[in-house]
């Protein structure tokens, strides 16, 4: 009769053996292909398998960030490129949000506007970058609107079908008890939207770095995207890969970060 | 004047191929504190009726009146309503839904609020308070949300299948539930369902609807006998089988009349 409970437990252990065991594997494989892939790199720039002008080295490479740490101008470059994107992210969501806001109030808005926002919607954003520092000016103001306007429209979009989708039943609910349209709106349709919502800013996260490099490569003042572009200009691959590094961190770190508040806000509303 | 007046009410939808009648001359008076059933197939109008008595829906033609007056003329809502599922906000607490309906009418106060405890304890779900719709069992829920609908208070309860979705003894536990707390508080109600031994043990009257366009085909009344026994004991009564059979018979003679079945 005892040993049953006790049999249970230590299948359990088991289990929770198993898997730790799995992770440990999938960690070491993944440790060995960052190592073997930064290895083959130097190793085939200091033999010149590559030609080691173009692609440079891990070693130069860190050499050239530490004497960019050391000189504080990296910091200044990191610092303009990150506050463009969260401010483009932050301002794309937001308005293309408000935006599908205003299309569920208004169905006549939403008929009227539907074929422009397709139009838009097909229409490669990056290309209006030129329009934009013309309009804005060459600073980076217009960055910031390429990184918004490179997410808006399609956050207006699938914003928009997700609150059309919300069941009818629930606006019926709150009918009867004499909701108006502002508090069904509040009530229902936002909160049962959330996830969409959630899910949109881990796609806008990756729209607005796009926005904000090609911004950058047009405005060619400041920011990580500036160093790539003129680091190309002045044969310096190094710096462009550096850039490049850069970038890829910042970019995971912002997504995590992202993934962290969904964990968070879904959790919450559970 | 009847508490409840539903005056040659017709309803055409239209779309832009078809232009389909679901209601055709309704008429109907219901007296304060009965228990209706509107019992029919399915599209022949019930949940369109529902929702033109509820307000919900402006009718092609015809008026319901509530107490004489217009019921979209309401000066607050006197109507809840139940539908086939619970419809509680998920991300809501049980204690966020049931309250839901006295915030946004602006009647949340402390004595509102005490009696809406208090309908809660009394459907056996104290303690739920905090706990997210999730976390209960479908008739646990649907529970739930007749506490959210009484608890605003409302004059006329309507009912949309709201017993269809569970299983068969969780229903026939709800119908004994809900009817004794429609009783207690002697709330005039009506019911929608296909299920005619629901129809017959839970409601002093049924209407029978004919489909296409739904009209009322016929008015049932049940006997004394039945009506004052719950609905569990009342589907044990002798009267029960025969009123079943010559509903049955109803239906079958309906559905003789409409060549599209
Ligand atoms: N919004 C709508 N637009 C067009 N037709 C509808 C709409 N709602 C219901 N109908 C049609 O009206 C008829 C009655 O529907 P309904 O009232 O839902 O019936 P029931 O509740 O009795 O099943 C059905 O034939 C249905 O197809
Ligand atoms: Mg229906």
């Amino acid at each position: 009769m005892k040993s049953k409970p006790h049999r249970i437990e230590q299948l359990h252990q088991q289990y929770i053996g198993s898997l730790l065991r799995e992770k440990r594997i999938v960690r070491t494989y993944q440790f060995f292909i960052f190592a073997f892939f930064f290895a083959l790199w130097e190793l085939s720039s200091w033999l010149e398998w590559i030609d080691p002008l173009i692609f440079s080295s891990p070693s130069k490479i860190v050499e050239l960030l530490i004497s960019k740490i050391q000189d504080g101008s990296i910091f200044t470059h990191i610092g303009f490129t990150v506050f463009e994107t969260i401010l483009g992210f932050i301002l794309g969501t937001l308005s293309g949000t408000l935006l599908a806001a205003f299309l569920w109030w208004s169905p006549l808005a939403s008929k009227v506007l539907d074929p422009y926002l397709v139009i838009l919607n097909a229409m490669p954003k990056v290309a209006l970058g030129p329009i934009l520092i013309v309009a804005l000016g060459p600073g980076f103001t217009s960055i910031i609107a390429m990184g918004a306007i490179i997410s808006v429209i399609i956050t207006t979009i699938v914003v928009y079908t997700s609150f059309k989708e919300v069941d009818p039943n629930y606006i019926k609910v709150l009918k009867t008890f004499g909701a108006s349209r502002y508090v069904c709106f509040k009530e229902a349709i936002l909160p049962a939207s959330f996830p969409t919502i959630i899910s949109t800013l881990k796609v806008n996260v990756g729209l607005s770095w796009v926005g904000v490099i090609v911004g950058e490569f047009l405005v060619s003042q400041q920011g990580l995207g500036y160093l790539i572009i003129y680091g190309f200009q002045v044969f310096n691959f190094g710096l462009v890969l550096m850039s490049l590094l850069i970038i890829a961190i910042f970019a995971t770190i912002m997504y995590q970060l992202v993934e962290y508040l969904e964990r968070k806000i879904i959790k919450s509303s559970n | 004047m009847s508490f409840l007046s539903i005056q040659h009410v017709s309803h055409t939808y239209f779309t832009k191929k078809t232009a389909k009648t679901a209601l055709s001359g309704i008429s109907l008076d219901v007296e304060e504190g009965r228990f209706l059933s509107f019992l029919g197939p399915s599209g022949c109008g019930k949940t369109t009726l529902l929702s033109i008595i509820a307000g919900l829906l402006e009718p092609s033609s015809g008026e319901v009146l509530v107490e004489g007056r217009p019921i979209r003329e309401a000066q607050e809502p006197m109507i809840g309503y139940m539908l086939q599922q619970d419809y509680l906000f998920p991300w809501k607490t049980i204690e966020e839904n049931i309250l839901l309906g006295l915030r946004i009418l602006k009647k949340d106060n402390e004595l509102s609020r005490r009696k809406t405890f208090k309908l809660l304890k009394e459907i056996g779900l104290e303690g739920t308070e905090k706990q997210y719709p999730k976390q209960l069992s479908g008739g646990m829920k649907q529970r739930i949300a007749l506490v959210r609908t009484l608890a605003a208070e409302p004059k006329l309860l309507l009912l949309d299948e709201p017993f269809s979705a569970l299983d068969f003894q969780t229903k026939l536990k709800l119908e004994d539930l809900v009817s004794a707390t429609l009783k207690s508080f002697s709330k005039t109600a009506i019911l929608v369902t296909h299920d005619i031994g629901e129809a017959i043990a839970m409601s002093d009257t049924i209407f029978l609807f004919s489909t296409n366009p739904g009209r009322i085909y016929k008015q049932i009344d049940v006997p004394e006998v039945l009506r004052n026994l719950t609905p569990f004991n009342a589907r044990a009564h002798p009267e029960y089988s025969s009123l079943f059979q010559t509903v049955w018979k109803e239906l079958e003679n309906l559905e003789k009349q409409t060549p599209s079945y």
